[in-house]
């Protein structure tokens, strides 16, 4: 896997982008998220979220496992807003 | 961590780094910021991202135009090797009764002799810039071009960068547990990972205010209000501006990356510190967007998130230092609009705390104001 190597394929974030980020010092998941919009996109981190744990464990010398995933956040899914508005109505009546 | 320090600035959101770059540029040595999670963490991070001129009170007007008239220069200024991303795309603000629209007037007046370039439109000029704007609903427009949008993170970080070159010091994950006062002067921060002596104080934690000024007892008329946004998957660019309404509560705008990231308030909301996501948010939000901006509702909401509004009786900031503690420092209570004027806080606060002449006269945003009861309130918060 070479450096320019995409581990976030929502937003098209380098595994460069990663590495240079964490060297400066921002060595948490919700920091690089901030910086990069890494798991913000539609996959909400179910694809990259496991790259970038082992990029800040390997970098910091943490077992993976004491690293800290960003706050999961609803919905788990896209759901279209029509859908939702439409159930919602239902709940009016 | 540094057991002295001239100046200690407790929360790392816009307005803490800002504060700190203020002071830094200005040749203050010795500066520390306390956060207690990451910069960029509380409010500021999770705000809604767009800036606007369009207020309606003249201090709201004032400040935001200073803001602005930063932002497009924030890069250079700040010598960012990212980008803050600012946009101006304008604001469509809307209203569907005849009394907001009269309350857009009355602003308008305002803003224009603040210098604002802001204008009323006919339905039919909003249709033309936002197409799928459903006019029947809706009374009236106004719009400010010069209005827009930028990424609180990379701003914040670029404050925060622009500080730390300064040799502002900077502890994160770092949360101060007592403000220490002795014969009615500050003297000291104590945190959870050692203590700082320092004579001056700056709270700066907005969402949090209240709390760090009971540590030294000093009252402040603010609340905290959780406030909820939604964005949705990125498409095709759709949307210029922000289009936002104050009676039909709700904004929305179309990001750089282009996801739609829209909020609303809730007046029923406790009045605490709960971020926590609702599902009754995403309802409301939903069926105010299949109702005005019917095309935006084909699309999928991907992520939801909420942050704290610290509420003031007249939605206006507090600068100001406090009567009773010598060297305790505000600027908190922005209502919901504390990231866009980020700018202008660090810039007022270093001119109070160093006694300079200020920039923008914001006397009027004292913390005695609300003793007179003479309030000038700002009528446009979502």
């Amino acid at each position: 896997m070479d450096e320019n190597t995409i581990i976030c394929r929502c937003s098209d974030i380098t595994l460069k982008e990663v590495r240079d980020l964490i060297s400066e010092g921002y060595v948490t998941y919700d920091e690089i998220k901030r910086i990069t919009r890494i798991g913000m996109g539609p996959c909400q981190g179910k694809t990259c979220g496991q790259l970038v744990m082992r990029e800040i464990a390997s970098a910091t010398g943490q077992n993976i496992k004491d690293v800290k995933f960003m706050t999961n956040r609803p919905p788990v899914v896209g759901v279209k807003l029509g859908l939702i508005a439409e159930e919602g109505k239902k709940d009016e009546k | 961590m540094k057991n002295s320090a001239e100046i200690v600035i407790i929360g790392g959101g816009i307005s803490g780094c800002s504060i700190a770059y203020n002071l830094a540029k200005k040749g203050v040595k010795n500066i520390v910021v306390i956060e207690k999670n990451y910069i960029c963490s509380g409010s500021t991070g999770r705000c809604g991202a767009g800036v606007r001129m369009q207020w309606g009170t003249e201090m709201n007007c004032k400040i935001a135009k200073k803001s602005i008239e930063f932002f497009e220069n924030a890069n250079e200024i700040l010598e960012y090797k990212r980008d803050v991303e600012f946009k101006q795309s304008g604001y469509l603000l809307v209203a569907d009764t005849d009394k907001e629209v009269e309350q857009f007037k009355k602003n308008i007046e305002v803003q224009h002799a603040c210098g604002i370039p802001s204008r009323m439109l006919t339905l039919q000029e909003a249709k033309e810039i936002v197409p799928y704007l459903n006019t029947d609903i809706l009374k009236g427009a106004a719009f400010c071009e010069k209005d827009g949008f930028l990424n609180p993170f990379k701003t914040t970080d670029a404050f925060y960068q622009a500080a730390k070159r300064l040799g502002v010091e900077f502890y994160t994950f770092t949360e101060v547990t007592d403000i220490k006062v002795d014969h009615g002067k500050v003297i000291g921060v104590e945190t959870n990972k050692g203590n700082i002596s320092t004579n001056i104080v700056v709270n700066a934690t907005n969402g949090w205010s209240k709390q760090l000024c009971e540590m030294v007892g000093v009252d402040v008329p603010v609340y905290s209000e959780r406030h909820q946004i939604m964005v949705t998957e990125p498409v095709e660019p759709l949307q210029g501006p922000m289009v936002m309404s104050f009676g039909l509560n709700f904004y929305i705008q179309q990001s750089l990356d282009g996801s739609f990231i829209g909020g609303r308030g809730d007046a029923n909301e406790p009045r605490d510190l709960r971020m926590t996501s609702s599902w009754h948010f995403l309802e409301e939000m939903a069926k105010t967007i299949d109702l005005v901006l019917p095309t935006i509702s084909k699309l999928r909401v991907i992520r939801q998130w909420a942050g704290l509004y610290n509420m003031t009786p007249d939605k206006q900031p507090i600068y100001d230092k406090a009567d009773n503690v010598e060297g305790y420092y505000i600027a908190i209570g922005y209502s919901g609009h504390g990231f866009m004027f980020g700018p202008i806080t660090g810039v007022v606060m270093s001119e109070m705390i160093l006694g300079e002449e200020p920039t923008i006269d914001v006397s009027m945003l004292n913390l005695n104001r609300f003793k007179t009861g003479k309030l000038l309130l700002e009528p446009s918060v979502v």
